[in-house]
């Protein structure tokens, strides 16, 4: 079985509308960002979430009512939100952090939803689970995550440049801070909390993204070895179509697991699966169309050098493309 | 079947079969991390000022009694903050002396002259650090015995932070926060001090012996009289800064009964304290003695003759409060007092949830991802199939190995992986259709399609490898949980894709001659 017979679409002929594309929706993203705030989740912002299970659930509204009550100027900023299936019964109520870092203060905006809970003769009802981050964590999170995600892309940069070049490089990182915001703006729209498992979902992205985008320059590097007559566009051209397949299949699969992750999860893996099905369709995209339109632009026409000994392992050459080609190789190819 | 295939199989078979060893049954083999398991998180950050503030009022009372005794008399000596002491008013003409007998002191501190013959006392540099560091890792430990006294079941306390003040403390299976928060944070500090005066029902009152001036050698401490049988009241005492014996000096605690009846705890001492206490007891024969916990006078009995070994704490407390106050006392004083910078709870149904889901979501995908791989790929999905199902094994069981804890960024990293096993076997299988295609033989065509596609893998798996890393080196508990796992699946599915999938093909193929290939 064979999804596509030899395709050959006209990827980089599209490359003005696809950066068009992305830069609409990136610009929303910033928007909306602009407008509404980043929505930090309580592992950033700091504050305190409560999950209680009632034996009969009670209108939000009391909830949120009696929880107001006892936080001064309540109301705006605190979220009271019903928690996975209803069947289970549960409600989210968050809080933002009161009070200082002091002995056991921390944790008294938790106790005092606890008790208007209580207070408010809403039911019996059980706490599940509270989470409780002072101002500090946030700010250590925020900092090594920063850290940890600029330090890898220039890592992955160096590593491409070694095995690739550096324009190759350039595009598989603008192509991965490219889903980055594009799933950012899609968080921010949905009304998804940055929490740190949406974190580890972006950081999961960029893997899968520079993965992606490795497949097709693999490709390309080999195919500028066959085709020195053809220019980069048509190259990286014919490499998108050769790995079209395998593309497909990949993305596919991927959206196959997440989007069952998003369907049968759970609540604490919905955030986290929602920004996974936006990456990987955002990250396939970015690699067909932005990491390649990145090299052609930058070395258009240009003859590119290819670093030697970096090509595949067999010198023999066969697949339709290549092998058409095959005559006008030099006998010993020579960077040039 | 070539003696290189033999071997290839054998090694194979020999790693998946010590991996499922170590990972079953995975009930009690795979350890669950808190989100999954439910449980108490904590961080907590040391204040390692208190230990230096402690260092340098014992140093002060040093210096000032060295200084009574040598008959230097100065203006004051006081401390000035956690790390600085100053003596004022030093006479000209006793300088000489003054400088020979606080020469003790500038082993630790650094001397500065002043106006005035007034000098200033800082601490040295080097040994503020070491003191910091002191008090954070005697803080780790004595939170260890407290929890381990507790009975819960593998805690985790560690240091964390880029500030190296922070301690990480997990309790799985723990639900009530503010029992396991008490008994950690409380400083639970003892000290026994001699009284001077008091107890007094007001500050004003107590010193009024004293023209309302607390002597330098002393110290007002607030204290609650709890006689049986009367309302408690709030009173101070005039006491003497030095203590008589301190918790360094105990050997024991435990819960018992005072003269009353009332609950209390009673302890014994080890050797030097009991030489101290033996001394100071009977020398003040008569007099009283402040039992003093965490800077609140508890009971102040009168010393009715010279004790060596043994003590009580008494001052109306509840039976819980005296078995976790002899707990407490047993695994040691905290250097300095704790603040808490984060708490998480995660009752055993939620986590009980994110399992189900977690798992049933994992097999929906799975299952999904084997349909197609069948139908597409058809005979050679049955390898790709096999090659994932041993990469996540070798996965789990090398986890296992290295006692790392799955988490639910944990399980996301394991999707991942399923991801990255199945696209690796796509490349490969697409590489080889191509060469079929060329109209190459089916033997030759597999060769290449591996050979090939093995770069390309490298320089995937390098490039995830090189996030993983990173994460790992930054991130904090759960992103942690989350690179492990990645970088156990990226080395696993680079052996299971290229090593396993090859193997097995060649094992088919070296039992006849095929002339089309099924995928």
């Amino acid at each position: 079985m064979q999804i596509f017979k030899s395709p050959n679409y006209n990827f980089v002929g599209y490359r003005w509308h696809a950066l068009t594309l992305s830069s609409l929706v990136i610009l929303a993203g910033l928007v909306a960002v602009w407008v509404k705030g980043l929505p930090l989740g309580v592992e950033f912002s700091g504050g305190s979430i409560v999950i209680v299970q009632f034996d009969q659930v009670p209108a939000i509204d009391r909830v949120r009512s009696a929880v107001g009550r006892v936080f001064p100027g309540g109301g705006q900023n605190i979220v009271v939100q019903s928690y996975g299936s209803p069947e289970l019964r549960q409600i989210m109520i968050r809080v933002p952090q009161v009070g200082v870092e002091s002995g056991t203060g921390l944790s008294d905006a938790a106790d005092a939803v606890e008790k208007s809970l209580a207070d408010a003769a809403l039911g019996r009802f059980t706490v599940e689970g509270r989470e409780i981050v002072g101002p500090v964590v946030g700010q250590d999170l925020t900092k090594k995550g920063i850290w940890a995600t600029a330090l890898s892309l220039t890592g992955i940069l160096i590593y491409i440049t070694a095995r690739f070049q550096f324009s190759f490089a350039v595009g598989a990182i603008v192509a991965t801070i490219h889903d980055l915001l594009v799933m950012m703006t899609f968080l921010v729209l949905f009304r998804y909390d940055l929490s740190l498992n949406v974190i580890a979902a972006l950081l999961t992205i960029t893997g899968y993204s520079v993965n992606d985008t490795v497949v097709i320059f693999d490709r390309v590097r080999e195919n500028l070895r066959g085709m020195r007559k053809d220019d980069l566009s048509t190259i990286v051209n014919v490499a998108v179509n050769q790995t079209l397949g395998r593309t497909v299949i990949t993305a596919g699969t991927a959206l196959l697991s997440v989007v069952a992750l998003f369907l049968f999860g759970g609540e604490v893996l919905r955030a986290f699966s929602f920004t996974m099905i936006v990456g990987i369709v955002s990250g396939t995209y970015s690699t067909v169309f932005i990491a390649a339109a990145i090299v052609t632009f930058w070395r258009r026409r240009k003859p590119v050098r290819v670093p030697l000994g970096t090509g595949p392992v067999t010198q023999a050459t066969r697949s339709p493309q290549t092998a058409r080609t095959k005559a006008k190789t030099p006998r010993s190819p020579r960077a040039v | 079947m070539g003696k290189d295939l033999r071997w290839r199989a054998l090694l194979v078979v020999g790693i998946v079969g010590a991996c499922l060893w170590a990972i079953i049954p995975p009930e009690k083999k795979v350890r669950l991390g808190l989100d999954l398991k439910g449980g108490v998180h904590l961080v907590l950050r040391v204040q390692t000022d208190d230990a230096l503030k402690l260092e340098t009022i014992a140093t002060t009372e040093r210096v000032r009694e060295e200084l009574e005794k040598a008959g230097v008399t100065v203006g004051g000596v006081r401390d000035l903050n956690p790390t600085q002491f100053q003596v004022t008013g030093v006479p000209p003409a006793q300088d000489a002396l003054f400088r020979q007998t606080a020469a003790e002191a500038q082993a630790n501190f650094n001397r500065e002259s002043g106006v005035g013959g007034s000098y200033t006392f800082t601490m040295k540099p080097n040994l503020v650090v070491q003191l910091r560091q002191d008090a954070v890792t005697q803080a780790r430990q004595t939170i260890e015995r407290r929890v381990n006294e507790l009975g819960v079941a593998e805690p985790i306390v560690a240091e964390q932070g880029t500030a190296g003040d922070q301690l990480l403390v997990q309790l799985p299976g723990v639900t009530d926060v503010r029992h396991a928060k008490n008994i950690i944070h409380s400083t639970a500090f003892l000290e026994l001090k001699l009284v001077e005066q008091g107890p007094m029902p007001t500050r004003e009152a107590l010193l009024q012996a004293t023209q309302g001036q607390v002597p330098a050698n002393m110290e007002v401490v607030p204290g609650v009289d709890t006689r049986a049988g009367e309302r408690p009241e709030a009173v101070y005492l005039l006491v003497r800064k030095a203590p008589v014996v301190t918790g360094r000096d105990l050997r024991n605690a435990r819960p018992s009964l005072d003269q009353n009846n009332q609950p209390a705890v009673s302890f014994t001492l080890n050797n030097e304290g009991a030489r101290k206490f033996s001394k100071a007891t009977a020398e003040n024969v008569n007099r009283y003695l402040a039992i003093i916990l965490d800077g609140q006078a508890r009971s102040w009995p009168r010393i009715e003759s010279r004790i060596s070994d043994e003590g009580q704490i008494t001052g109306g407390f509840t039976q819980q409060e005296v078995q976790d106050l002899s707990l407490v006392l047993k695994s040691g004083a905290l250097p300095a007092s704790l603040t808490y910078l984060e708490e998480r709870t995660i009752g055993p149904t939620l986590g009980a949830d994110s399992i189900r889901s977690g798992i049933m979501a994992s097999l929906v995908g799975l299952a999904l991802i084997v349909s197609f791989m069948l139908l597409y790929y058809r005979l050679s999905g049955v390898n790709a199939i096999v090659a994932l199902a041993f990469n996540l094994i070798i996965l789990l069981g090398a986890m296992s190995y290295v006692g790392a804890t799955m988490t639910l960024p944990g399980i996301a990293g394991f999707i991942l992986t399923i991801g990255i096993g199945v696209d690796s076997n796509v490349l490969i299988f697409e590489r080889i259709k191509e060469e079929l295609a060329a109209q190459r033989g089916v033997r030759a065509s597999i060769q290449a399609g591996f050979s090939r596609v093995f770069l390309t893998l490298l320089d995937t798996h390098s490039t995830a490898l090189i996030s993983a890393a990173f994460l790992f080196q930054f991130g904090t508990g759960p992103i942690r949980g989350f690179a492990t796992t990645l970088t156990f699946g990226l080395i696993a599915n680079l052996f299971t894709s290229t090593f396993v999938s090859r193997t097995l093909f060649e094992l088919v193929l070296s039992r006849r001659q095929a002339k089309t290939l099924s995928i």
